[in-house]
């Protein structure tokens, strides 16, 4: 590899952008996707390694070629420093998200709580229009605050997140879905909302619930059927009637 | 948060150090480590990363001294039906393709 060729790749990947080193085995030729130029194949299979975040070969003209993807880091951004994401915030990380909690309730953003994990103590919406979730992201709210979990949900269904999940029992979630209906969000978009979050495993205890959420938001980053967006349809009619 | 081999390897580059790269591109069977597994490599002798459990390390450190020797990137086949791969100990009866090319 190129001292050059390195550097742009660490670049890419400093500045948080998918990018695939493609490599031609023969002699070691190599391109950047998609800072590059490269005939469509070659392309093509740089998406599709990017898009399932696993290594692949091509080959193309007689010429066999590495496809190797460089994927920002998962992001977990947890709304509410509360007894949950006490119990979340160290399970994230060994499951590959690094975890931001936002939480602007000085008295629960601590240190002291949530050891060496990133906090934010801005309001969720300016922390997280700064964050900007990709789809690399999962977002849960937990503080069963509206003022606080509203404008974060707000945000994250108008951005790529690929999980979105929101605490609350149903009765508070029909609430929750009336509130973002008037913000301007359609049935479509507010039934990405994993609500109550996490899968039904019965949970009971802070950590049996941040199970539950993590292994919800893994079904959906792996395509799981568990993990599919629920379509609350009939829900969101009874609170608009 | 796995270690960026990528990382490593250039700062050993920027410290005076030659530094050789083997990524796996390749796997068949229970390979322990999935293609993309890197390993770099100084011709000090010092070692970054893994490609395999362990067993063909040395293997691969050897190829990369010669391919920074040469300044050529090499392709490795390793793998149970390969005799040499035996005798390194790819125990696990996985096969792998790993390809080493010098940072130049």
């Amino acid at each position: 590899m190129r001292a050059e060729t390195l550097a742009r790749l660490q670049a890419e990947r400093a500045a948080k952008r998918p990018v695939a080193l493609l490599t031609r085995l023969s002699d070691g030729a190599q391109h950047l996707f998609p800072a590059d130029q490269v005939p469509g194949p070659l392309a093509e299979a740089a998406l599709a390694a990017l898009d399932a975040d696993a290594a692949g070969n091509l080959n193309l003209e007689g010429e066999a070629w590495f496809i190797h993807p460089y994927n920002p880091p998962l992001r977990l951004l947890v709304i509410g420093a509360a007894h949950i994401t006490q119990a979340l915030a160290p399970m994230a990380p060994a499951l590959g998200f690094a975890v931001t909690v936002i939480d602007p309730r000085r008295a629960f953003a601590t240190e002291e709580r949530l050891p060496g994990v990133t906090l934010i103590d801005a309001w969720p919406d300016d922390a997280m229009a700064e964050l900007a979730p990709d789809t690399r992201t999962a977002v849960v709210t937990l503080t069963h605050d509206p003022k606080l979990d509203d404008p974060a949900l707000d945000i994250a269904l108008r951005s790529g997140a690929f999980y979105i999940g929101a605490l609350g029992s149903r009765r508070t979630h029909a609430k929750r879905v009336a509130r973002l209906t008037e913000l301007g969000h359609g049935a479509e978009a507010i039934a990405r909302i994993h609500a109550p979050v996490g899968l039904d495993i019965r949970a009971v205890t802070a950590a049996e619930i941040a199970l539950s959420i993590m292994a919800e938001i893994v079904a959906c980053r792996r395509g799981a059927s568990l993990g599919a967006v629920r379509a609350q349809p009939a829900m969101a009619a009874k609170v608009s009637a | 948060m796995t270690e960026d081999i990528l990382a490593i390897a250039g700062a050993w580059r920027d410290a005076g150090e030659q530094v050789a790269i083997a990524t796996v591109v390749e796997t068949w069977g229970s390979s322990p480590r999935p293609a993309g597994s890197q390993l770099a490599v100084t011709m000090s002798g010092k070692l970054a990363g893994s490609v395999s459990g362990g067993c063909i390390e040395g293997a691969v450190a050897d190829a990369a001294k010669g391919a920074m020797n040469s300044g050529a990137p090499a392709l490795l086949d390793f793998g149970i039906s390969d005799e040499r791969a035996w005798e390194v100990g790819l125990s696990c009866g996985g096969k792998l393709k790993v390809f080493v090319e010098p940072l130049a």
